[in-house]
């Protein structure tokens, strides 16, 4: 199944966030390998170069590491991962946040809201 | 330039007085999965021909690898034809051993491995095969080659979604960084993923010549919705 892409934006660009989530989401864990350039290709059904510019700038990023001839290794370092969550975290927060203000959502009421959420999510954990 | 797979200069073309191709300037640069792109009749297919031998300039030249086209151009080109000209009353694996006979590149195992893949009997007779099945044996053959160059004209055009997928990975899973594809077409959205630079053709004339993700930055929009609005009719 080929990978979804919008419109108005670079595919190299989303390309990178979709190998981000999946190092986030732990499909990827840390120093794990990952596939070749031309496997990563055809399973988004993208140009192998476009492919490697993604790959070039998670490298220079150091989010994933080159060794050798061997091919491309996701960092071990945690907490670059984390500090990637953490930003991406933040932006969806901010969007979030943004929508329930447009709403016209007091801080209280967004806390109560959120509060009220985060039980159903735990019930659903623990179900 | 060693980069540099095919290139024309002040290339024109005329049939009697009607012009398809009017001084173009064009470099297509090595190891690149390119989109020759344009409406009908806007000279795509001219210029796929005269790259082959099949038509000749009215003024200017097309160099392939360094080369005038010609003998030294025909062995570095694999050229998929808008329409097929395989012999209808052939075995699928009669035609794999022509192209064997006749192309020193040519891989083959690596053709029977794609028929075997898309469930292609090569005891077939192609007369019995259906229009799309034949335009796949076509592209299989042209992709079997491990050429420098690869023309493709159309070779989505009439096919089905799931064998246009195979199409599109086929190309991927071929692709060589010394080998260039050129691809034209008029349906962007199918493969506008695959594509690593665009060269729009109107009138004979090229438009722009740039990269898919270039066009995404500076346009904020996909190929295929520039390419509709450059040309609205």
């Amino acid at each position: 199944m080929a990978w979804e892409f919008d419109n108005d934006r670079p595919i190299y660009a989303q390309i990178l966030e979709y190998i981000m989530m999946d190092i986030m989401s732990g499909k990827y864990r840390p120093g794990d390998k990952i596939p070749s350039v031309r496997e990563l290709a055809q399973e988004a059904s993208v140009n192998p170069n476009t492919m490697q510019k993604a790959l070039t700038e998670l490298e220079r990023v150091g989010m994933v590491h080159t060794e050798r001839t061997a091919g491309r290794y996701i960092t071990e370092d945690l907490g670059m991962i984390q500090s990637a969550k953490y930003n991406i975290a933040k932006k969806y927060a901010a969007d979030f946040i943004k929508k329930m203000k447009e709403l016209g959502y007091s801080k209280s009421e967004l806390n109560d809201l959120l509060d009220k959420h985060t039980e159903l999510w735990e019930e659903e954990a623990d179900g | 330039m060693d980069n540099i797979v095919w290139e024309c200069e002040n290339l024109s073309k005329k049939y009697g007085r009607k012009v398809a191709l009017d001084g173009i300037d064009l470099q297509l640069e090595k190891g690149k999965i390119i989109g020759l792109l344009g409406p009908n009749g806007s000279g795509k297919s001219t210029l796929i021909k005269l790259s082959n031998g099949l038509l000749t300039p009215t003024r200017g030249k097309i160099r392939i690898d360094g080369h005038e086209i010609g003998v030294d151009t025909k062995k570095v080109v694999s050229y998929l034809p808008e329409r097929t000209y395989l012999e209808d009353g052939l075995k699928v694996y009669q035609i794999v051993e022509q192209f064997q006979d006749f192309y020193e590149d040519f891989d083959a195992s690596a053709a029977y491995d794609m028929l075997k893949d898309l469930k292609i009997n090569p005891e077939a007779r192609l007369r019995t095969l259906s229009k799309g099945t034949k335009e796949k044996v076509q592209l299989i053959l042209v992709m079997s080659r491990k050429a420098k160059l690869y023309m493709l004209d159309e070779p989505i055009g009439g096919v089905d979604p799931a064998a246009r997928d195979y199409i599109l990975d086929t190309i991927i899973k071929n692709y060589n960084p010394e080998a260039s594809i050129v691809i034209s077409t008029h349906l962007i959205y199918d493969i506008e993923t695959i594509l690593e630079d665009v060269v729009f053709i109107r009138e004979g004339k090229v438009l722009v010549h740039k990269s898919v993700d270039e066009i995404r930055e500076e346009e904020g929009k996909s190929v295929d919705e520039y390419f509709r609005e450059v040309f609205r009719c």
